[in-house]
């Protein structure tokens, strides 16, 4: 994409987000036709890989840096893979499969359609989530994960504070 | 097929090559930690394919023919190809080759797939880097900056890479493929990274054949270093210079 054109989407889509979630997402507010992006909310977890503005701004440099370092230097399992996005953000459409599967490209698909950027990733990589069960995945995204690495987190913290207890 | 080893003509040229490559560091043979019959261990979160492994295999020709079958559909199954229908063009990662010696009339089939050659020539010839070899030997297209120019399939001595002529649907979550590219075996190399063994040589040991041995070259303590070191195996067209990673037996 062109620097001017850049530029410009991002101020577009930055300012747009700043509102996305107080205005409705059929129309702007002052009447203008093209609708506001709202990508869908999360299937799973709570919280993104990085801070929610972070990651509007920067998740492409993140998905590049990890895929290079996946594919050319073989590091594995790191919460910048595109199937983790998969894992949380992929959601059920009536668009798509017929509202069977969950899939990833009606959420990246709202921004970008929006900011006129085409990404011809799930042209190879599949966006469809892999909701069979798996022995072990690399994000604790299974809420029951979550509460026992939040239960070991405040043991540490406690630890560290006051020392074993007796 | 004849034993040559490379001629003084063609190590020269190769020693030229790794040289303009900057890669004429030797490589230390590091013993494995563990003694895992493969040399292969899931690798830790965050960490890089080990410089000191050299991942091969041994295919022992002499085998029932029916695993041959069997190694292609888990290859198949696991990665995603298969199923087009047009032979001339579609791709195929893994096929069988028949020879016959004309004045013995002895015959034998085997499996040819990517060699995952020590001097890859597919490497060699790629304007982009998309084709390359990873540190622990392993040979792969990098799809994200493939153009399809399929240099590499002309430079390939074993016809063993593939270009995607068609739109693609339904890919493996863990093995993207588009139309446009280049791909070969990666010799499983998403399962190799968790600890696993390639999907062809599972499938063979389910049904209780070793037709196709995988595992660390460089590890003399691993079964396949003891097994190349105890018998002759030979690798395809060893005059080329390439050093394939794939060693066959009984042909
Ligand atoms: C653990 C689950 C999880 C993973 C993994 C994950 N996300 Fe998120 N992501 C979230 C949550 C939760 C939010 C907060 C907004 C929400 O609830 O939808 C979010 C927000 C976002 C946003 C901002 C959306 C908005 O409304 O403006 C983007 C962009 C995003 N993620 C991209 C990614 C990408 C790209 C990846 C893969 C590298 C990824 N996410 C991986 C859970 C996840
Ligand atoms: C031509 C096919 C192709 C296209 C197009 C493609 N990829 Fe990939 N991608 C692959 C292959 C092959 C791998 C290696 C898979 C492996 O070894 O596990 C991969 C791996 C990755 C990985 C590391 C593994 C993972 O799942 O996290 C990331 C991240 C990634 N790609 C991101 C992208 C992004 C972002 C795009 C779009 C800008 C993209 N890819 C487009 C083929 C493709
Ligand atoms: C919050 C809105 C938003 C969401 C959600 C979003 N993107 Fe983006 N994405 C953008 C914007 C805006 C750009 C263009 C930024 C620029 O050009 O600098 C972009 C650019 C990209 C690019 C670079 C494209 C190029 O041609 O260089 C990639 C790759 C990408 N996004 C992948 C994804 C993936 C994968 C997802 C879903 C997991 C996703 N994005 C979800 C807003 C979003």
């Amino acid at each position: 994409m062109r620097l001017v054109t850049r530029i410009f989407s991002i101020a577009l889509v930055g300012f747009t987000l700043a509102m996305a979630h107080s205005a409705p997402a059929s129309a702007a507010e002052d009447g203008s036709k093209v609708p506001m992006p709202s990508p869908s909310k999360a299937f799973k977890g709570e919280q993104c890989v990085e801070p929610v503005e972070t990651m509007r701004r920067d998740h492409m440099l993140y998905l590049k840096h990890q895929r290079d370092d996946t594919l050319r230097d073989g590091i594995r399992g790191e919460k910048y893979g595109l199937n983790e996005c998969i894992d949380c953000h992929a959601t059920k459409s009536p668009d798509v499969a017929g509202g069977e599967l969950r899939t990833i490209e009606p959420f990246c698909g709202e921004c970008h359609a929006y900011a006129a950027v085409k990404i011809d990733c799930f042209e190879c990589h599949t966006g469809a989530a892999d909701d069979k069960p798996k022995q072990s995945s690399s994000l604790p995204i299974d809420h029951g994960e979550l509460s026992d690495k939040a239960m070991l987190m405040s043991m540490m913290e406690n630890y560290l504070d006051k020392g074993a207890t007796k | 097929m004849t034993d040559r080893s490379p001629t003084e003509e063609q190590n020269v040229d190769l020693a030229r090559r790794r040289l303009l490559a900057g890669a004429a560091a030797a490589v230390a043979v590091a013993p494995g930690v563990m003694l895992v019959a493969t040399g292969a261990s899931a690798r830790p979160k965050g960490v890089a394919a080990d410089a000191n492994k050299r991942w091969g295999m041994l295919i022992d020709t002499r085998t029932e023919l029916s695993d041959w079958d069997t190694a292609i559909d888990a290859c198949k199954t696991e990665q995603g190809w298969g199923g087009g229908n047009n032979p001339a063009t579609d791709p195929q990662w893994i096929r069988k080759v028949a020879i016959r010696n004309k004045s013995t009339g002895a015959q034998a089939t085997f499996p040819v797939m990517c060699q995952h050659c020590e001097n890859p020539p597919c490497v060699d010839v790629c304007p982009t880097g998309a084709s390359m070899q990873r540190v622990d030997g392993i040979v792969l297209v990098d799809k994200h900056i493939c153009i399809g120019c399929r240099y590499c399939m002309m430079a390939c001595p074993y016809s063993a890479r593939s270009f995607v002529h068609e739109p693609v649907h339904n890919q493996r979550p863990h093995m993207p493929r588009g139309m446009g590219t280049v791909e070969s075996c990666t010799m499983c190399v998403h399962r190799v990274d968790k600890g696993q063994q390639p999907a062809c040589v599972e499938a063979l040991q389910a049904k209780g054949s070793n037709a196709i041995m995988f595992g660390d070259l460089n590890d003399p303590k691993s079964e396949i270093s003891r097994a190349v070191s105890a018998h002759v195996t030979r690798r395809i067209r060893e005059d080329l210079g390439v050093q394939p990673s794939v060693h066959y037996q009984g042909i």
